[in-house]
């Protein structure tokens, strides 16, 4: 694919489904009649192609199970040498430790939208505050 | 469809939930993809060239850093482009491979000085949180639609 005259998007599709693998997101993309690139990944699929492709695919995984497919728009392209760890020398990529992170939230996010419709606002509990460095300070050095 | 700013600017969940409602995320990734697919921009590890230092003069002064600069040029169009802003605070991985914290401050800063709709939440830690999250976006995103129907 050249990538000068068509408007390629890379798309990250981050998995966090009980129904849904990864490797059936991947087998949904295989099964599409576009040209488009796609990786496997352990926390979903990326896909690289035009963008009108990449647009269809990524409708077609989130249809799979729609509050429990989160995407993005990623800057750079699967192997791109800036970022493929097998060029860099090994170690996360950059930018990994930023998805890892998020992914954790995720099923904090997929319940909150499974329950969307029926969240009443007025019936929020209030969540305790960190606690404080003094405190904890204070916890630590008091004699039990 | 409003283009929505995110902070995080690159954030997954972010991006993914305005684009879920019927938005445009207006997120770090598609500058850095403008910039890596421009000729002339392809000396690994940079994604910058020495002139977007000199773009970020727009948004901080020159004693500044030239890292902030050299982000602020990648952000900053993106706040002066946005319809409306979302910034999520205590997010623990801002800090970190995001940048540096004062840029981040400077982009909250400036999205915040912006006469546009406006939401800011806290980052969920908890279930409920994550309820209150989800809610609070959503319904900031529909209000949006809702004042586009209205025009």
């Amino acid at each position: 694919m050249s990538g000068e005259d068509v408007d390629e998007i890379t798309k990250i599709m981050v998995i966090d489904s009980d129904s849904v693998l990864p490797s059936d997101a991947a087998m949904k993309i295989y099964e599409s009649d576009v040209d488009i690139t796609i990786k496997e990944t352990c926390f979903g699929t990326m896909v690289t192609g035009p963008r009108d492709s990449v647009e269809k695919v990524v409708a077609e995984v989130r249809a799979l199970d729609p509050n429990h497919v989160f995407v993005k728009q990623r800057g750079f392209p699967p192997g791109d040498e800036r970022r493929c760890r097998a060029s860099r020398g090994g170690g996360p990529r950059p930018g990994f430790h930023y998805l890892r992170n998020e992914v954790a939230t995720l099923p904090i996010i997929s319940k909150a939208l499974d329950e969307y419709e029926t969240y009443n606002p007025a019936e929020k509990k209030e969540s305790p505050d960190k606690i404080s460095p003094s405190k904890l300070k204070d916890i630590i050095e008091s004699e039990l | 469809m409003a283009k929505i700013f995110i902070y995080p600017t690159n954030s997954l969940i972010l991006s993914d939930l305005v684009e879920r409602f019927g938005h445009k995320p207006l997120a770090m990734m598609e500058k850095i993809r403008e910039k890596i697919t421009t000729v002339g921009v392809d000396s690994p590890p940079i994604n910058i060239t020495p002139e977007d230092p000199k773009h970020g003069l727009k948004y901080a002064s020159v004693e500044v850093p030239a890292g902030v600069r050299g982000r602020m040029s990648i952000v900053g169009p993106l706040i002066d482009e946005a319809e409306a802003a979302i910034i999520v605070l205590d997010s623990a991985s801002a800090f970190g491979c995001m940048g540096c914290a004062r840029a981040n401050e400077l982009t909250k800063f400036l999205a915040r000085q912006r006469d546009i709709p406006r939401l800011e939440v806290k980052y969920p830690r908890t279930e409920e949180e994550g309820k209150d999250f989800v809610y609070q976006i959503a319904e900031f995103l529909k209000s949006l639609s809702k004042e586009e129907d209205e025009e």
